[in-house]
């Protein structure tokens, strides 16, 4: 028994706690920002965080707190109000939630500081333009929608000039809200801070290349949090430094995530709040270790566009074509290159129902990779949040079929 | 050697025992509440059945939804994986299974050598299933053991639109009292499930020779269904619905 309590404690994260208190700290303020006089900007995962904490407005994610109430599994009770009111169940359970949340004011942290402003980019999905339109009559509160149009292919030159008028547009938003000019030097200084905040997620997630990987898909779903949320600050940026250090010396001291990784798996869509330790286990059960995944690299997949230099002129572009936003071939290329990178055995597609965009195209991106790669491919339905839509055993057979079907191709 | 398979799932509990590669018997009895008595018992029944020594049986292999229930059992196996193996064990020409049972179907591809190259299976619903058709079949008060023949002789299958199983029931009861055969509604109710599963099955590209397993492939108005709809013909083997069983005591042997 000890030996196995060692184990365990060897594969322990030591950053693990640091991010809680930093996250911890993070919502304290955010929830006190009536005292110390600050606004509070509710911002979609994917939208434009940086002009805001130019400007010193705290952002909150009612995406990151879904992600909370999921893993608190209280996804479901929350998404029974908002049902309740008479929105329906197929819709997003992060809207769902977030709209019950309001209501209530429940949840794990007893729900999110009522917002100033609201900001909302659809580079994620449609969803979010109603769910923030619901939440800015619900608080009666000034909305900024910031519209990314859909890129198929490429960033055509009109849609060039139509995000960047945005951008002014936000700015001048920004002002109008905080009754103080927007501060260009600053907004310089916090692009260059978010762009190698990128830069460092990326190379953390860029070490589950080394075999075997030192962390696993649910360990940067948990990690994810800080990139999402505080990017653009030097506190993001000294924490994903001592967890890509933390991250190397795993790898040089032979510390694998999971104590026998025989199988590499890639991972496709948002996490199963809910269920993450389940599946962490389940998958460990087989010797397999689920190395990467196409949802937390969108935190940094738009590096290629970002300029330093020019940092609000490439931030159009690289908000517009984030993951989400582009067509399923160029998502294809994408993931493609993800099962090289990763040298992945397996490719495991979580069909969310709650994320449309996300979860539309799976099946032509199923068969690109087994007509490329030759690799086994896995579904598994459910919704992010809502708990209510998981069944174990269905899940569970599927699993151990995929398992057995990879075990009996290596 | 002499080796066990033990396949319980939602409605019934199977076994099959396998002496020196050949199907020496099988068993089938209903699950119940407790899954692995369910398991002992079936497999009981069978030794008793054939008269040989329970301690003679090398090694015991489990499947479907219970098989971690059964607690004397070597190794738990997945019904994907041991209804390929049972299939190919009974056919080493057969390609494409289309399995389907109470509570879902599934269909699979495998290579000459009986590993299963892909999977699909239904989605939260009992549509397509075994569970769909002893509702029809309270319903219309019929016995599901009569399905299969009575369809056949339906010349104008009724269409049920929904594909929801609870509104399905009642559409059949709206299609009763407007004076339909009963033959034509359960026809209808074929091609409806039918139509579920070929989509599953269209999805990984199932060929010839394909072959059905599961107690679904006894109703014979299910299988003309769907060979009408996949436009491909369809073996049912006596042994479809203990086929799963068959396979993980096939597997038990290499283990």
């Amino acid at each position: 028994m000890v030996g196995k309590a060692q184990e365990k404690e060897k594969r322990k994260m030591k950053s693990a706690k640091k991010m809680r208190d930093i996250m911890t700290n993070y919502y304290i303020e955010a929830k006190t920002a009536g005292d110390t006089g600050k606004k509070v900007a509710w911002i979609t995962s994917g939208g434009p965080v940086e002009p805001l904490i130019a400007m010193d407005v705290i952002p909150v994610y009612p995406e990151n707190h879904g992600a909370m109430i999921g893993a608190s599994k209280m996804g479901g009770e929350l998404c029974e109000k908002a049902e309740e009111l008479g929105y329906s169940g197929d819709i997003c359970s992060y809207a769902r939630s977030d709209i019950g949340c309001s209501l209530v004011d429940g949840g794990p942290i007893g729900g999110l500081p009522k917002p100033d402003m609201l900001i909302c980019c659809n580079n994620i999905c449609g969803t979010v333009m109603k769910w923030y339109e619901v939440q800015a009559r619900y608080y009666d509160i000034p909305l900024f929608i910031f519209d990314t149009p859909f890129c198929h292919t490429e960033y055509a030159l009109e849609a060039k000039k139509y995000v960047r008028k945005q951008i002014d547009e936000y700015t001048d938003f920004l002002e109008g809200i905080c009754g103080k000019k927007f501060d260009h030097d600053r907004m310089e200084e916090v692009g260059r801070l978010s762009i190698e905040g990128q830069q460092l997620w990326q190379e953390v997630l860029d070490t589950a290349m080394n075999k075997p990987s030192p962390m696993t898909c649910f360990d940067a779903f948990f990690f994810l949090a800080l990139i999402v949320t505080l990017r653009g600050t030097q506190e993001t940026i000294d924490f994903y430094r001592d967890l890509l250090e933390e991250m190397r010396g795993r790898v040089a001291d032979g510390i694998s995530a999971i104590p026998n990784e025989r199988y590499r798996l890639l991972w496709d869509n948002l996490p199963i709040w809910y269920r993450i330790k389940w599946l962490s286990e389940k998958f460990a059960s087989h010797d397999a270790c689920l190395v990467a995944d196409t949802y937390t690299s969108a935190w940094c997949g738009s590096l290629k566009y970002m300029d330093e230099n020019n940092f609000l002129d490439s931030m159009a572009e690289g908000y517009t074509r984030i993951y989400l936003n582009i067509g399923v071939d160029e998502m294809i290329k994408i993931v493609l290159e993800m099962v090289d990178k990763y040298d992945v055995d397996g490719f495991v597609m979580h069909s969310n129902r709650s994320c449309k965009p996300y979860s539309l195209g799976q099946y032509d991106i199923q068969k690109a990779v087994q007509r490329e790669k030759g690799i086994p491919s896995l579904i598994i339905e459910s919704h992010m949040v809502d708990e209510r839509s998981f069944s174990e055993s269905q899940t569970e057979t599927r699993i151990d079929a995929f398992m057995e079907m990879i075990r009996q191709k290596k | 050697m002499i080796t066990a398979g033990v396949d319980i799932g939602s409605i019934t509990a199977k076994a099959a025992i396998i002496v020196d590669g050949e199907v020496k018997g099988t068993r089938v009895d209903f699950t119940g509440y407790n899954a692995e008595q369910a398991g002992r018992r079936v497999l009981d029944g069978l030794i008793g059945e054939l008269g040989i020594n329970a301690e003679s049986i090398e090694r015991v292999v489990s499947t479907g939804y219970g098989r971690n229930s059964v607690k004397f059992a070597d190794k738990a196996i997945t019904e994907i994986i041991c209804h390929g193996t049972g299939a190919h064990f009974l056919n080493p020409q057969v390609r494409s299974i289309i399995d389907v049972g109470g509570q879902d179907s599934k269909a699979m591809v495998v290579d000459s050598e009986g590993r299963v190259r892909d999977f699909a299976m239904n989605d939260k619903c009992a549509a397509g299933t075994g569970r769909f058709l002893e509702v029809m079949a309270r319903a219309l008060e019929v016995e599901l053991n009569d399905f299969g023949a009575k369809s056949l002789k339906s010349d104008k299958p009724s269409k049920i639109s929904s594909i929801c199983t609870v509104f399905a029931e009642s559409e059949v009861i709206s299609l009763i009292s407007k004076g339909e055969k009963r033959e034509d509604i359960i026809a209808g109710i074929h091609d409806s499930v039918a139509s579920r599963i070929s989509a599953l099955a269209k999805r990984i590209g199932v060929g010839e020779p394909l072959m059905m397993t599961g107690g679904v492939a006894k109703n014979m108005g299910v299988v003309k269904a769907l060979e009408k709809k996949l436009k491909m013909s369809i073996e049912v083997l006596e042994t479809a619905q203990v086929n799963g069983a068959i396979g993980a005591a096939v597997m038990a042997a290499r283990l």
